[in-house]
């Protein structure tokens, strides 16, 4: 571009409006930090704040010696999305690779009943019946990872799609004349070259499972089994209920509740892995999101 | 000439070799017909008057009465905002998208440009519940920081927040625009970037502005990729995005006449005792409604760009 007047003014106006949309972006995660680091008063008679009056880590010293509740939710959620997430990469590949192999006999049918899946679906009301009265992973670890999340069409179509384009049919005829199974292939070949697409559709099924509280919403009522998000969902509903009921109970059970700052200081510890792993794979999930690897 | 292939026949020797591909294709279509396909055929305890004992098949059917209840008492309202959230959150999202892919695409500097990416996805990846508690941090009626910041600086009365349900379809608005314009950018920055170089390279030759480089050659470009997101935003427009209108609210019965989409009615009337009927019911239509919009939503997109239909 020609480095005219024009040009310049034109470059310095999109890069400050472009500024104000990023500070508009991270300010409130910024916030959600800073009120973890402020002091229990400085929050409670000044509020949130930017420009807290007094610092402590009081918040995060309180995690630590709480171990129990805490580590045990984030050990939870940290297991859960391990298993769900392999589970899908797995799943998903060797989905995708039988489905890629052209001969296959019934691949059509196959690839439509899974496709439809995308189209149709019965909603809550069917699948929570049969989970919770027929499967019974009501407060069971499985319940975090079983409903929904542990396959999708999406992927299964995603992996299919990039086997097909990116591995040459003639790959699979040398492997054949060497005389290597399927099973070979797909072990020997495939699989490690294949590798770019299963990060990606990984990654997002590890934010998914990372950021789910809905399947722990509707079958977890045992405090043991909550994972970091439903801590946190609990935690706010539990102000809740003890504010609705402060005046009639008096406010001794205020005591139990944890403190403003160290609620903030739980949910800034729950993203923060994904602040850790987000500017290194800030390229697959950017492609994630072009491929539309992405669950509801 | 064209010769037909024949399709050679099926014999078991031929299958024998395809096995392991069967077994590997098992475990997942196993998954999907049990998370998938057993609950599309349980969505007729719609038409059923549930009771656990005797689980969804062997309740007694009850007629429509469901429905009867449903759209005697709820449905106006939770259609209505499931709707009007939706059309706004397709429209502005479209906007907003579309310019901010614009303006990134513009930026010259390669290091901003990859800045601006990656701030603009990052409330995306970022949990619903987490975004609860910080606009809890906001609007907080104690300790809020626009109450106690913003409001009392500009001598104004303290709102509370919770339970005015006026100013909730601007809040969600903006936490979804917030949370997922970066989304829609990213596809639109790909879009852009697969425009032709050299229509801009001529425009700029004809010595035509910025502007009308948008107006004649970006946008009627964009049309296609528009038209496709569109279409398949509103194959899902009977659907709300459960997070943000349970969580965020934070589940206040104050604002229910503002909050209450398909999707927080369907697990609250199923929570509550004696509610799995309009639950199910709501949820029945929600599935039919969404099947028909999804399949009507592609066979225009397909009229429109071949490539970007689903199927």
């Amino acid at each position: 571009m020609l480095r005219t007047k024009s040009n310049i003014r034109y470059q310095i106006i999109i890069n400050v409006i472009m500024m104000l949309v990023t500070l508009i972006m991270v300010a409130p995660l910024i916030l959600l930090f800073i009120s973890s680091v402020s002091s229990e008063k400085s929050l409670l008679v000044n509020g949130y704040s930017y420009i807290p009056k007094e610092l402590s880590l009081d918040a995060y010293r309180y995690i630590f010696s709480n171990r129990q509740t805490i580590f045990r939710a984030y050990g939870i959620t940290i297991i859960v999305t391990i298993i769900g997430t392999t589970c899908n990469v797995m799943l998903s590949a060797m989905m995708g690779y039988a489905l890629s192999v052209k001969k296959l006999p019934f691949r059509n049918i196959i690839n439509f009943y899974i496709f439809f899946t995308m189209l149709f679906s019965g909603g809550l009301v069917p699948s929570y019946l049969m989970w919770a009265n027929t499967f019974h992973i009501k407060n069971t670890l499985l319940a975090l990872i079983l409903p929904n999340f542990l396959l999708s069409a999406m992927n299964v179509i995603l992996v299919r799609t990039n086997y097909t384009t990116s591995i040459p049919e003639a790959l699979y005829e040398a492997a054949k004349i060497d005389g290597a199974s399927y099973l070979q292939i797909f072990t020997k070949v495939v699989f490690p070259m294949g590798k770019p697409i299963l990060v990606t559709i990984g990654l997002f099924s590890g934010l998914t499972y990372w950021n789910d509280w809905t399947n722990g919403l509707y079958y977890i009522n045992d405090p043991k089994l909550y994972s970091i998000q439903n801590l946190l969902n609990k935690m706010i509903q539990d102000v809740q209920a003890l504010q609705a009921n402060a005046s009639a109970a008096g406010s001794g059970a205020a005591m139990q509740i944890p403190t403003v700052s160290v609620r903030m200081a739980i949910a800034f510890v729950a993203i923060l892995p994904i602040l850790i792993i987000y500017p290194f794979l800030q390229k697959y999930f950017a492609e994630g999101v072009a491929l539309g690897a992405v669950k509801g | 000439m064209k010769t037909k292939k024949q399709k050679p026949r099926l014999t078991w020797t031929t299958f024998k070799g395809y096995i392991p591909l069967y077994l590997m294709l098992l475990p997942g279509l196993v998954y999907f017909f049990i998370n998938n396909y057993i609950p599309m055929a349980g969505i007729i305890v719609a038409f059923k008057k549930y009771s656990k004992r005797k689980g969804i098949y062997g309740s007694d059917w009850c007629g429509l009465k469901n429905f009867e209840f449903l759209f005697k008492n709820d449905a106006a309202l939770i259609i209505r905002n499931t709707l009007l959230y939706n059309i706004v959150f397709i429209i502005l999202g479209m906007v907003v998208g579309v310019a901010l892919a614009i303006l990134i695409t513009d930026v010259y500097s390669k290091r901003c440009k990859k800045l601006y990416q990656s701030a603009i996805l990052l409330p995306f990846l970022v949990s619903i519940v987490v975004v609860s508690y910080i606009v809890f941090a906001f609007l907080s009626a104690e300790n809020g920081m626009v109450n106690n910041g913003l409001l009392k600086a500009l001598g104004l009365p303290a709102v509370q927040w919770y339970v005015e349900p006026k100013y909730w379809p601007f809040i969600l608005t903006f936490v979804n625009l917030w949370k997922g314009c970066g989304y829609g950018t990213l596809i639109y920055i790909a879009g852009i970037t697969g425009i032709d170089p050299a229509f801009y390279e001529a425009a700029r030759l004809d010595g035509a502005s910025r502007w009308k480089q948008v107006t004649n050659i970006t946008l009627p470009c964009l049309v296609p990729s528009l038209i496709t997101m569109t279409m398949l935003n509103i194959g899902h427009i009977f659907s709300s995005d459960f997070g943000l209108f349970y969580q965020v609210p934070q589940n206040s019965g104050a604002l229910f006449s503002v909050t209450q989409t398909i999707d927080t009615y369907v697990y609250r009337a199923l929570m509550s005792a004696g509610g799995i009927g309009r639950s199910a019911a709501a949820g029945f239509f929600q599935s039919i409604v969404g099947f028909i919009l999804v399949m009507g939503a592609n066979l225009i997109v397909r009229k429109i760009s071949r490539e970007n239909a689903m199927f």
